[in-house]
């Protein structure tokens, strides 16, 4: 991130700009801090904890995206977990999903595991997100474009990808506890009740 | 529900479906000696059978095993096609959630690239998905980079803990209860597996 590109949000203060805008809608969280950041936040039955399956995220909120397609159905990524399931950007851009919001928080590091850089800093993620197909795609870091975008994002046909430059800051955040079983029944019956 | 409901259809899906096994094998061996005759599953009755116990929604990444299969669920417009086995099992996960009775088509190399999400997804949080999985390089007959995931197939899944049936046109009624059974009652992947020349595909 170069500083002429303004100052940065941590991930948990974007997702918290994006969770005041979230009403029913349910929201697909990738592993490590960011399901355990979207936990402390603002916990709901339509959110769903990956809390392994890295890099399955995205994938699994196409399968409901596909399955529900009266719903708006939203992910929240992060840079490690979607270059690590890249090759579903292909699968969203060709079949193009109306209802699919794909955020990422990118930090440009697996920040669950030591700051280890990550290849987002080179390679344009948001780029890629254009070359596979994606309708609407932002690349943004100041709040107040957070909130314009997303909005957007919700009032338009997608798919959409909301790529957000965040800092390395993680959260002081217990792990999910409610039992993985209890998160997935929960979860299913938020979204066929 | 759905799948309950599918179970009552099941035994009449399958009676039909046997009745046209039958019938297809008798118009086809019309002046062919016995010995010729072929019991193969028709690919179109198999889809038919899968959509009796409540299946809606498939996904998969192809082989040449499969693609009898995969024909006709294109054809009818109800197969969306994943680029790898791991993201197969994860969108029949958002599928599951949705409402949808997921299943996965992959051949057996395939099933190496699904192991995570299987260990840390499925298993972890118990979502279901029946897995039609082709058993290549099954009896060690098959090109060289089958032979090692053909001979440890059934081991690798009982280790994991995920069910499987190999499919054969006498015990496909039971193979396909046998599947909707642990799908409705343990919600955990299920596997049903098929030998090459079982179920009949594009290319003999």
């Amino acid at each position: 991130m170069r500083p002429e590109e303004g100052v940065m949000q941590s991930r948990a203060q974007a997702m918290q700009a994006l969770f005041e805008l979230v009403t029913d809608q349910p929201v697909v969280i990738c592993n490590g801090f960011p399901s355990r950041e979207a936990y402390k936040l603002k916990d709901r039955p339509e959110n769903f904890y990956l809390m392994g399956a890295m890099g399955g995220a995205a994938s699994l909120a196409l399968g409901l995206a596909l399955a529900q397609p009266q719903k708006k159905i939203i992910v929240f990524d992060g840079d490690g977990n979607l270059l690590m399931g890249l090759s579903t950007l292909a699968t969203i851009g060709a079949l193009k999903p109306k209802n699919f919001i794909h955020v990422v928080f990118d930090n440009e590091v697996y920040g669950s595991t030591g700051n280890q850089p990550s290849y987002s800093r080179i390679v344009r993620l948001d780029q890629v997100a254009k070359s596979a197909g994606y309708i609407n795609i932002e690349r943004v870091w100041e709040r107040e474009d957070i909130v314009y975008e997303f909005k957007d994002m919700l009032n338009s046909e997608g798919p959409s990808f909301l790529l957000i430059k965040v800092n390395e800051q993680i959260e002081d955040v217990d792990r999910v506890e409610v039992p993985p079983a209890d998160l997935a029944r929960r979860f299913r019956t938020a979204l066929n009740s | 529900m759905k799948l309950i409901a599918g179970c009552f259809l099941t035994a009449l899906a399958v009676f039909h479906f046997r009745e046209a096994i039958q019938s297809c094998a008798i118009s086809n061996c019309y002046n062919v000696p016995a010995r010729f005759v072929s019991y193969m599953i028709d690919s179109e009755d198999f889809v038919r059978a899968l959509e009796g116990i409540g299946c809606d929604f498939f996904t998969g990444v192809p082989d040449t095993m499969l693609a009898g299969i995969i024909d006709v669920l294109s054809e009818r417009r109800l197969y969306t096609p994943a680029v790898g086995e791991d993201q197969a099992v994860a969108l029949a996960a958002g599928a599951f959630f949705g409402g949808k009775i997921p299943v996965v088509l992959m051949e057996n190399s395939g099933l190496g690239n699904a192991f995570n999400i299987l260990m840390s997804l499925n298993l972890v949080y118990t979502i279901p998905c029946i897995m039609i999985i082709s058993w290549r390089g099954f009896d060690g007959k098959d090109a060289n980079e089958h032979l090692v995931m053909g001979q440890t197939m059934p081991q690798l899944l009982d280790l994991i803990r995920v069910p499987h049936r190999t499919l054969s046109e006498q015990t496909i009624i039971e193979d396909l209860q046998c599947v909707a059974k642990t799908f409705m009652e343990q919600r955990i992947p299920v596997a049903l597996l098929i030998k090459n020349g079982i179920v009949k595909t594009l290319q003999p």
